[in-house]
């Protein structure tokens, strides 16, 4: 199968002060292509850090990252961000929209970042487009104000859709979601999945969510474990 | 092409970020605002006052220069400046003509004599004659009366101007306009009076003068005939103007037999031209009077026929004292502007530092968002810095229009003199703009420097 994300032996110590606080203790998988993944584990499992390192926002104390085959641990700052600009898509739980901006520049605002070839009308037609493939084709010019939330994490896909990257990495993507809207977002990602082939990774702590993906993969004080600890694998997790 | 939609697309970003928050963008750009306002304004108003002071000063006749005759000298002796007798009436002319860097000449004749009228006498301290372009050149005017003419000049007509000195000293009140007073015997009509202008710098009395065609003082009362003043001159037509006018003919036998005109021709005798002891000459400016000075040497140095290496018969003074005061009040008024100016701009400036901190803090999830979607440093502190200056731009016409309302309104309120100086507001677009990059610059490092992982997470 076509590796799309590859770690190897991943370790990430933070320092505080004098005390090196590790967060992951040797970390490999892999993620073919076309592949949807969700990451479960509970706070300060690690599962943000690993998230961090998989979205090329941080990098590992030592080990190996490729993505998309090409070697990521060892890029400068601004490398990264145009790996994060050409290669990945990010969707926040908090949405993270832009306020008192309408939808369309939203979703188009990524597009600065990307080389200027695109002219400004071109780059208008690409975000609506964009916002079309959503569902939201009749709300360009709406504020995040306006829109529900269900509606604001849209807009947030079709940003992360707007440069065509073939990873989507979703940091819980319901969170802030009753479960109606959850499931149209959940649906959204799965045709992007089933009918685009873009491969998803959602962080989530929630089993019910995690049932959307193919594969679930468990983190546990910083390393990958078969299930969690007190948890059955067909059975939601009650947390308080 | 690509480079400038780049710069359109951050430009409007930047717009669109400021626009986000109408109030604050408002209230941040008011301190440039305002600065810009004050400096505008205090340029024009400034540039105004100095433009009138200047002219004040100029009136006291800083821009006047006086050229002389050189110093003639005899055996290792010198008899000082205007001992020889080169400068001539059409000197001045050609002066006129050909100096563009020259508003106004006049030549100028000197004497001292006994003035009077009835049964009173003054001397004067100047008797001058000259032209009526004379009073032109010292910015004086006349009080009542009328002025010279040419036509007085050309026609060597006993017509005089008083000063009010001599008005008082010889009238007592009674108005002196048209009564005819006697300078060495010659009695010349009164046709108008000079206005006050006080003592001079040297504290002497300007108003104890009487100016008259200076063609009537070198002829008729310094007494130098046609005939001395140009030898080869016919001696016919020297006795028809020496006669008229003196009472006592200073006709002295001669000492040759009298040429005939046959004589003349043949044996012509050196051209001996009718000079005058100054010429007056006024520079167009201030600044304008080096240049004077180099044309007038240039034209006086071509007409005497003086070979290149050979020294100058005549010299040319200015008031380098009164230049000076001029030129340090205009110094000292623009670098008070300046400094008041930089003042207002300096705090400006720390406003619109103070409020991009802030909203760099307030947008550090933005800042986050955008560096996940793959800003790198550079495009974030280009974003924070153009904002900055887009603000202080915006701010900067606004205050230059403000500024420009307010000089205006100065004017037509309180009849100020304003003068609309475009160096102003070239100066404030630049200095605005630079301080926006300056100012602006800390809170955009800062912004740049934020980890897009904790800005993320940043509530």
């Amino acid at each position: 199968m076509d590796k799309i994300i590859e770690i190897q032996d991943i370790h990430k110590t933070y320092r505080m002060g004098d005390i090196a606080v590790p967060v992951l203790k040797g970390i490999s998988l892999f993620v073919g292509r076309g592949e949807m993944v969700a990451l479960m584990g509970s706070s300060g499992s690690g599962k943000s850090t690993l998230m961090n390192i998989l979205g090329c926002l941080d990098r590992p104390t030592s080990g190996v990252y490729k993505l998309d085959g090409e070697l990521m641990s060892n890029l400068s700052a601004d490398q990264r961000a145009m790996v994060r600009n050409r290669k990945l898509g990010f969707v926040f739980q908090s949405f993270n929209l832009l306020p008192r901006t309408s939808a369309l520049d939203n979703v188009a605002m990524p597009l600065t970042y990307t080389a200027g070839h695109l002219s400004e009308k071109e780059a208008r037609r690409r975000a609506a487009e964009m916002l079309a493939r959503v569902g939201l084709g009749e709300r360009l010019d709406h504020e995040p104000s306006q829109l529900s939330g269900g509606q604001q994490q849209r807009v947030a896909i079709a940003r992360a859709l707007i440069n065509q990257p073939p990873l989507i990495l979703a940091d819980e993507p319901t969170g802030n979601l009753d479960s109606r809207t959850s499931e149209e977002v959940l649906a959204m990602f799965q045709t992007l999945h089933q009918q685009e082939g873009i491969t998803i990774i959602m962080v989530t702590h929630d089993p019910q969510v995690a049932r959307h993906a193919q594969r679930v993969i468990y983190i546990h004080d910083g390393l990958i474990v078969d299930r969690l600890p007190g948890q059955d694998d067909n059975q939601a997790e009650v947390r308080p | 092409m690509r480079y400038a939609q780049k710069s359109w697309r951050t430009f409007r970003t930047a717009l669109k970020a400021l626009l986000r928050n109408p109030m604050r963008a408002m209230l941040t750009t008011l301190g440039i605002v305002i600065g810009v306002a004050a400096v505008i304004a205090m340029m024009e108003i400034g540039a105004g006052s100095s433009a009138s002071i200047q002219k004040t000063i100029a009136k006291m006749g800083a821009n006047v220069l006086d050229v002389r005759p050189g110093a003639a000298a005899s055996g290792g002796v010198t008899f000082g400046s205007g001992s020889t007798t080169t400068l001539t009436p059409e000197d001045a002319d050609a002066i006129m003509r050909e100096c563009s860097a020259v508003r106004a000449v006049a030549p100028l004749v000197h004497t001292r004599a006994q003035v009077v009228y009835g049964n009173r006498n003054w001397v004067p301290t100047f008797i001058y004659g000259s032209t009526p372009s004379y009073l032109d050149v010292q910015n004086w005017t006349i009080g009542s009366g009328v002025s010279l003419t040419n036509r007085d000049v050309a026609n060597g007509n006993k017509v005089c101007l008083l000063g009010e000195t001599l008005v008082r000293e010889l009238f007592q009140g009674e108005n002196p306009l048209g009564k005819e007073i006697r300078i060495k015997n010659i009695s010349f009509r009164v046709v108008g009076v000079l206005g006050r202008k006080g003592a001079n710098m040297m504290g002497m009395d300007q108003d104890d003068v009487i100016i008259a065609p200076w063609t009537t003082i070198k002829y008729r009362v310094t007494g130098a005939t046609l005939s001395d003043a140009n030898q080869s001159a016919s001696s016919s037509s020297s006795s028809s103007v020496n006669t008229l006018s003196n009472l006592y003919p200073s006709d002295q036998p001669s000492l040759y037999p009298e040429r005939s005109d046959v004589q003349a021709a043949d044996n012509p005798m050196p051209v001996r031209f009718t000079n005058i002891d100054h010429i007056l000459v006024s520079a167009r400016s201030a600044g304008q009077i080096p240049a004077a000075i180099d044309q007038i040497t240039k034209v006086l140095r071509e007409r005497h026929r003086i070979r290149p290496g050979e020294a100058d018969d005549f010299s040319i003074r200015d008031m380098a004292q009164m230049t000076e005061a001029l030129t340090s009040t205009t110094t000292q008024m623009t670098n008070l502007l300046l400094a008041v100016a930089m003042i207002s701009l300096v705090v400006g400036g720390v406003g619109i530092m103070n409020i991009m901190l802030v909203s760099v803090t307030e947008r550090t999830r933005e800042i986050g968002l955008r560096m996940a979607v793959g800003a790198r440093a550079k495009d974030i502190l280009q974003q924070f810095l153009v904002e900055a200056v887009v603000l202080c731009l915006v701010g900067g016409s606004l205050g230059i229009g403000l500024g420009h309302g307010g000089s205006l309104l100065v004017r037509m309120l309180l009849r100020w003199p304003v003068e609309t100086s475009p160096a102003a507001i070239a100066a404030a677009v630049i200095v605005s703009a630079s301080v926006g990059m300056i100012f602006g610059f800390y809170p955009a490092w800062k912004a740049s420097r934020l980890d897009p992982i904790e800005a993320l997470r940043y509530e």
